[in-house]
């Protein structure tokens, strides 16, 4: 019964649904990437610079002959593993530190929020390529390197819900009745904030891909793994040639990008009917 | 051993020019050449009379730290010093020697004495007449203090004298038929006795903030960030030269503003690495340019494979054999150069002194690569793996990135799996110079002459941690060192021939390094300027007799 009214609140949102099914697509491209295209995205398959549609070739080949739809269906699993992991890791040090000062504030959340705008200062962007510099690039030090710099806003959204639902009366309730602090946050407040944190949440997976592109648009990818990013960088210098090597997965970049942001919209839709959209509803 | 050190000192030069290169961090991708032979730069303008006058604007890129030619040797450096600085010697497209501050020299028959006349009426920028003194001061104090690679070279000597004011002869220990190809601008200019000789402090003499030379052309001004203006010299020993009246070097150190620069014709000359190779396809068609990419046949770099002899499989050298019949260099050429350079097929350079034309070739052919790897007992495992291999991405841009690619790709086809690294210029020079990698890629200048640039990269003596440009994959092979060693001080051009010939055939078979491409640089000069690449040297040349067209 509420999953039904969820998915009527979600549905009440087109761009909502386009994006959900933009991300179908972008899904089922890369679960079965390995079918469609048993070759590696890398191997020389085609003769280079072979323009869309040519000799059998659906979007084309780049500067060495490697087919850009192969590229674009392998990158689609980097780019969704990158941004689905580093989200993931990005929401548990981020809930973890913003649940512990929102629920005990006092000196434990002066602690942790001063930590946490240490790293707001921080220029994102700047911190990632520096990070990634260090550890050499590879898909871990990638997915670590964006997570570090994703959880401040999530810990800072937790921080806010904890200190909201702290005060409310069920928890109130639960501490007078002498529940340990593990199963309040676990069970009374984390379950009632979640709605804000799947949000932000898949609004972070779509700046993780954008991030994981810009790394390896300027070099810093995974040197094994095509990723779309790299195809944008790697073919921005025979732009004026040849326009579809950095097109296609430019376009893939902004439809994903897009998808999530839209998904994010309903999702905000259906999880906070009353805050969202009053002139539309 | 001598020549070891030399050429280990080389390197550090060269070093210091890639980094300077690698601050342009120029993300080099490619454009498709139509694979067109290159065009001359000196057009047929011949009804055209050399006349005084003229304005040239030239790209200096990276900004030189200092305009002293003894003191720094970068590219740039060189470009803009040698019009202000001179050598004894030049040298032709062939590496023959030209005159330049020496009018005329001879060398003794049995190679020990070489003997230079100097041209009389020289004067310096700021008046003082120039003689043998200031030869002497150069190569017996002066650069063996600051300059690595000179000071090797003389350090060959048994005595440097001057008879009179305008002869100097070295003395030679043992003979080494090299020393003449070693008197170019950039390995040994000049430098003016008066001004340096009272203060041996020469790296903060305050002379260096305004070079005096013989040259054509005279310092004026540098605005740091923007230009150096050198200005004729009217003083010049050769009459009516030069013909230009200024020379403007232009520094723009975003690439794709050089490019339009040269479109536009703001600026009428680029070099080296100023133009990336994806828009020398779109440079070369446009009306106002010339392209050539003659006048690097001093400096004639081959790019390899760089292998770590010491790692298992690469220590066989069937597996390095089995590397080349791997590669499709042509492809390498066509499609990662877009046409600049040539396939290799000798350690040393086509354009170097004792290249061999005959060698065996590599082509390539997976069958033969897979069965000298089934021979060495690498069978593939149930992945089609035969080995795995990491491969050190050499960091100077996306064409040594798509490389890297390529190498990946290919190595597959035979069984072997290789994993790239990426890493900074620091990290790689770290790495390699360590030993710490099983293969990536690499280059070194030749300088005209195998035991000048070459050898230094095979012999077993310049196997030495922490060096770069030195033998860092750790061949060792007696017959190749004795062969360089009695190369090097044979004086019968004949002889030499043959031991360096028998030298490159057993290089070429044992595959210690998996050589790639002659590489070449992309020149473009403003079709109204004649006679701009006339020698080996090329930009780095004097540009005494480089004239304008008036329209």
């Amino acid at each position: 019964m509420q999953s039904m009214n969820f998915w009527r609140a979600y549905a009440r949102n087109k761009g909502a649904v386009i994006g959900l099914l933009i991300m179908a697509v972008v899904v089922v491209l890369g679960l079965f990437a390995p079918l469609i295209y048993p070759e590696s995205p890398w191997d020389m398959v085609n003769a280079p610079f072979l323009g869309p549609m040519e000799e059998g070739s659906l979007l084309g080949t780049d500067t060495l002959g490697r087919d850009i739809a192969s590229g674009i269906a392998h990158g689609a699993r980097v780019s969704l593993l990158i941004g689905l992991t580093s989200t993931a890791v990005a929401l548990v040090i981020g809930v973890t530190l913003g649940a512990l000062a929102g629920f005990f504030g006092g000196w434990v959340d002066d602690t942790l929020m001063r930590f946490t705008e240490l790293f707001q200062t921080i220029p994102n962007f700047v911190l990632t390529v520096v990070l990634v510099a260090i550890f050499t690039p590879s898909q871990g030090s990638i997915v670590l390197a964006i997570a570090i710099v994703s959880w401040p806003p999530l810990a800072r959204l937790a921080r806010a819900e904890f200190m909201a639902l702290r005060s409310r009366e069920f928890v109130q309730a639960a501490i007078t009745t002498g529940q340990s602090n593990a199963t309040i946050i676990f069970r009374e407040i984390l379950p009632n904030s979640l709605s804000p944190l799947i949000v932000s949440s898949s609004l972070m997976v779509a700046t993780a891909v954008l991030l994981e592109s810009s790394l390896s648009f300027l070099g810093l990818g995974d040197p094994n793994a095509m990723s779309w990013g790299y195809m944008v960088g790697a073919a921005r210098t025979v732009i004026r040639q040849a326009w579809w090597m950095s097109f296609f997965p430019g376009l893939a970049i902004l439809l994903t990008v897009l998808a999530l942001n839209l998904i994010g919209e309903g999702l905000n839709d259906a999880l906070n009917p009353r805050v969202a959209r009053k002139g539309k509803a | 051993m001598r020549t070891v050190q030399t050429s280990q000192r080389r390197y550090r030069d060269r070093l210091r020019h890639l980094l300077s290169a690698s601050l342009m961090a120029a993300a080099l991708g490619l454009p498709v050449l139509s694979g067109a032979a290159a065009l001359s730069a000196a057009p047929a303008l011949a009804a055209d009379q050399p006349a005084r006058g003229g304005t040239m604007n030239i790209i200096v890129q990276p900004e030189p730290p200092i305009l002293q030619l003894g003191l720094n040797q970068q590219g740039p450096t060189q470009t803009v010093g040698g019009k202000i600085y001179q050598g004894l010697l030049t040298y032709d497209k062939q590496l023959k020697p030209l005159p330049s501050l020496a009018e005329s020299w001879d060398i003794s028959p049995d190679g020990l004495t070489y003997t230079f006349h100097l041209h009389k009426n020289v004067k310096w920028h700021d008046g003082q007449p120039f003689t043998s003194r200031d030869v002497i001061f150069t190569t017996t104090k002066f650069l063996p203090e600051v300059h690595s690679r000179a000071r090797a070279n003389f350090a060959r000597c048994e005595s440097i004298t001057a008879p009179d004011d305008y002869t100097v002869v070295f003395k030679l220990k043992e003979p080494f038929p090299s020393f003449i190809n070693a008197f170019e601008v950039a390995s040994a200019p000049i430098i003016p006795a008066h001004l340096y000789d009272a203060n041996t402090d020469y790296k903060n003499n305050p002379a260096n903030a305004t070079p005096i030379g013989t040259g054509p052309f005279k310092f004026k001004e540098w605005v740091k960030g923007s230009y150096i203006h050198l200005v004729r010299n009217d003083d010049y020993y050769k009459p009516g030269l030069p013909y230009l009246d200024d020379i403007y070097f232009r520094v723009i150190p975003d690439a794709a503003s050089r490019a339009l620069a040269l479109e536009s014709g703001q600026v009428d000359q680029s070099q080296y690495n100023d133009i990336e190779p994806f828009d020398v396809a779109r440079l070369k068609s446009q009306p106002n340019l010339n392209f050539t990419t003659d006048g690097y046949e001093f400096v004639a770099p081959v790019s390899w494979l760089e292998l770590n002899n010491r790692n298992a499989p690469l220590n066989d050298k069937r597996f390095r054999q089995a590397l080349m019949y791997s590669l499709d260099r042509q492809f390498i050429r066509d499609k990662i150069w877009f046409g600049l350079g040539q396939v290799a097929t000798s350690p040393i350079n086509s354009h170097t002194n004792n290249f061999e034309p005959n060698l065996p070739k590599y082509t390539k052919d997976v069958a033969k690569a897979k069965a000298l790897l089934d021979e060495m007992g690498l069978k593939p495992d149930a992945n089609g793996v035969r080995a795995r291999i990491r491969f050190l991405v050499m960091p100077y841009g996306e064409t040594w990135q798509r490389l890297a690619e390529y190498v990946k790709v290919s190595l597959k086809q035979v069984g072997v799996e290789v994993t790239l690294e990426n890493t900074d210029v620091a990290g790689w020079v770290q790495k390699v110079s360590n030993w710490d990698y099983d293969m990536t890629a690499n280059f070194t200048y030749q300088y005209g002459d195998a035991a000048l640039g070459v050898s230094r990269t095979y012999v077993s003596s310049n196997i030495r941690q922490g060096v770069m440009f030195s033998n860092t994959m750790g061949y060792s092979n007696p017959k190749v060192d004795e062969l360089f060693a009695s190369a090097a001080k044979e004086n019968d051009p004949v002889k030499r021939q043959a031991l360096y010939s028998e030298v490159q055939r057993i290089l070429v078979d044992d595959v210690p390094v998996a050589w790639l491409l002659e590489m070449q640089f992309p020149t473009f000069v403003s079709k109204k300027f004649n006679n701009v690449i006339t020698t080996g040297i090329g930009v780095n040349e004097s540009y005494e007799s480089v004239y304008m067209t008036k329209r």
